[in-house]
């Protein structure tokens, strides 16, 4: 780290700089407070109320107790699985555009559109899936919840997988390339598997960012009381159920959305440590 | 049959993991050579796979295309009998069918300029110190904190700012608010919990994450000559930090909040937990309000008829075309700063 001199520095200037590096200190122990006060809060009331019938029991009427989101954990299952499905081949499939076909304008068309989809809110996202799919179908569905949460999966993975690939060696390419072997195969089996692990924390990072989504849910997956395994119905999500629970005025009720709370941080939590986990054996470099 | 064949490229003089992989791999082309196609072949699968991949980035501009070509179409009815007059009315009304957007623009833009005040400072230090003064035992576990305040969902924030963060509110820093600040106007009314303030605050702690990790990526961008000239020339770490880091930042620095600030205006479930949802303009910064984003996610499920239907998607349509702008500006801004490297932000 860089040190400054100390030798005869006005008192003025001295002053101007410790106060400055304090409000810098200041300003970061700030930033820490709120991410503890929300992830105490969360377990606090999550852990309570956090049992075998959760993840067993179907939600319960209003006024009697009990009650789990099983319902809820097997819909959020079957539109993240939906969504995968769509979103991480077309984002490996661009990733790899990216990296190996798109050093060109064209490429930073593509770059620059999915930094762009990346930016949309997610409640417009979902009406366009209400518009694509809900309307022509003419009902609610698994399906158009998981389309349009795999469109949200697109740019996240496409972007790292872009990054991962171009850190394999350009001379593997070269070896693979000189050996005979076809482009095809060189970029899947020598460039894309080296890079493999780079990827799938990229898929995870994507992952738990849609796991929470809540308001593309509202208008496609809708939410459903009922037991549903069904693509084609409507399903209810543990994110949905939670807001669901949240704005109820049933005391029973806030402490089941309190319980799914604090079991969808686990989740993601864990696709984080994950992530945390791979980057730190080195496949993809530390930005400090 | 080809014999084994033994590569050898030249050893690095530090060799990263990623490369030592990439030898492992060159010792497994040899396996993989062996299944080698006729060139005739070689060359049409070549060609599907192109084909395949640009495909797949093909599709992800059809998608952009879709959004927009869709919000056009579902809300033709509305923008024919409104016009642009949409924008500026301030009646929402769904008995009598009349549509103005005026109320959830204003109520965006507080919400979202007020998180964005809070949020700006915070994380302006917040990047300062990761990147220049924290001990380096400290900044992993600091990075990581701001990460994971990335990626809680926003209906846990809104969880917590109806329960925790509103009863707050409304028992202790309104009043005081009120008694202090009242004489402005923006702190009148009834101290609700709920409200424009409310939002602000959650919208706050909602951008910090991306606007410090950009910020930070923008700072670790500035050549570190920058630094050491300006401390050679005398500089306390302070001077250093204003005059050699922050003012060649400064460009992708604005980048970095106008992300945010895209981030805090589409902003959805959190908002429209605490914002009291009421399509009013109020000076009043305890007044419930709406924004464009959270008029919709209350309103679209049980919209009362078609005219109600394609205002809400009009009003979705206004919400995508301030954040693709304010998006696509603040990617020009940090890209020329970093060179349009591609970002490792978590968003």
């Amino acid at each position: 780290m860089l040190k400054p001199s100390k030798t005869s520095v006005s008192l003025r200037r001295r002053l101007s700089n410790g106060l400055a590096l304090s409000g810098i200190t200041l300003a970061t122990a700030i930033v820490v407070v709120p991410l503890i006060l929300i992830m105490g809060t969360v377990a606090y009331h999550g852990i309570s109320g956090l049992n075998w019938a959760f993840f067993t029991q179907m939600p319960k009427p209003p006024g009697e107790t009990g009650g789990g989101m099983a319902n809820a954990l097997v819909g959020s299952g079957m539109i993240l699985m939906i969504a995968s499905a769509i979103g991480i081949p077309m984002g490996i499939g661009t990733g790899i555009f990216l990296a190996e076909y798109g050093r060109n304008a064209y490429g930073d068309v593509v770059r620059f559109t999915a930094d762009v989809l990346n930016g949309v809110p997610s409640i417009v996202i979902g009406l366009t899936a209400w518009a694509l799919v809900v309307v022509t179908q003419g009902h609610f569905s698994a399906f158009s919840g998981g389309i349009a949460l795999g469109i949200m999966m697109i740019p996240t993975v496409s972007r790292t997988t872009e990054e991962v690939l171009l850190m394999v060696p350009q001379s593997v390419r070269e070896a693979a390339l000189g050996l005979g072997i076809p482009q095809w195969r060189t970029t899947l089996s020598v460039v894309v598997r080296t890079a493999m692990s780079g990827i799938v924390t990229g898929i995870m990072l994507a992952f738990a960012r849609i796991a929470g989504e809540t308001a593309p849910l509202m208008f496609t997956a809708f939410g459903n009381q009922f037991w549903s395994t069904s693509f084609r119905e409507p399903v209810a999500a543990v994110p949905l159920q939670i807001y669901v629970y949240a704005i109820s005025p049933f005391d029973e009720w806030h402490r089941l959305a309190w319980t799914g709370a604090f079991v969808l941080i686990l989740l993601i939590a864990g696709a984080m440590i994950l992530f945390r986990f791979a980057t730190s054996r080195g496949i993809m470099r530390e930005t400090t | 049959m080809p014999t084994p064949l033994k590569l050898k490229i030249g050893r690095q003089p530090e060799q990263t993991p990623e490369q030592a992989s990439g030898q492992q791999s060159i010792k497994k082309l040899a396996v993989i050579s062996r299944g080698v196609t006729s060139p005739r072949e070689g060359r049409f699968a070549d060609a599907s796979f192109r084909g395949l991949v640009i495909a797949s980035a093909v599709s992800l501009l059809v998608i952009v295309a879709l959004i927009l070509i869709q919000l056009l179409k579902q809300s033709a009815a509305s923008r024919s009998s409104f016009g642009l007059k949409f924008l500026t009315t301030s009646i929402w009304n769904p008995v009598t069918d009349k549509f103005g957007a005026a109320p959830f623009i204003y109520g965006t833009i507080v919400s979202s300029f007020l998180g964005i005040l809070i949020a700006v400072p915070l994380s302006l230090g917040t990047a300062l110190f990761l990147t220049e003064l924290c001990p380096p035992f400290l900044r992993r576990i600091l990075g990581t904190t701001v990460e994971l305040l990335a990626a809680i969902p926003s209906v846990i924030y809104g969880l917590w700012g109806l329960f925790v963060l509103a009863p707050v509110l409304r028992l202790y820093i309104e009043p005081s608010l009120q008694k202090s600040l009242g004489w402005t106007g923006l702190f009148s009314g009834p101290p609700l919990g709920v409200g424009m303030l409310a939002a602000g605050i959650i919208l706050a702690i909602m951008v910090l994450p991306i606007v410090a990790s950009v910020t930070r990526e923008v700072i670790l961008a500035v050549p570190r000559q920058q630094r050491e000239a300006v401390l050679a020339l005398g500089a306390t770490r302070w001077e250093m930090l204003r005059m050699g880091v922050l003012r060649n930042a400064r460009v992708g620095i604005v980048g970095a909040v106008i992300l945010g600030l895209g981030r805090a205006i589409g902003e959805t479930m959190a908002v429209t937990m605490v914002i009291g949802n009421s399509p009013q303009i109020s000076k009043s910064l305890f007044a419930p309000g709406n924004t464009l984003a959270s008029v919709v996610a209350l309103e679209f499920s049980e919209a009362a008829g078609d005219m109600h239907l394609s205002s809400l998607i009009e009003v979705a349509l206004v919400l995508f075309v301030i954040t693709l702008i304010v998006n696509a500006l603040a990617r020009l801004l940090v890209w020329s700063v970093t060179r349009g490297q591609p970002s490792r932000t978590l968003a």
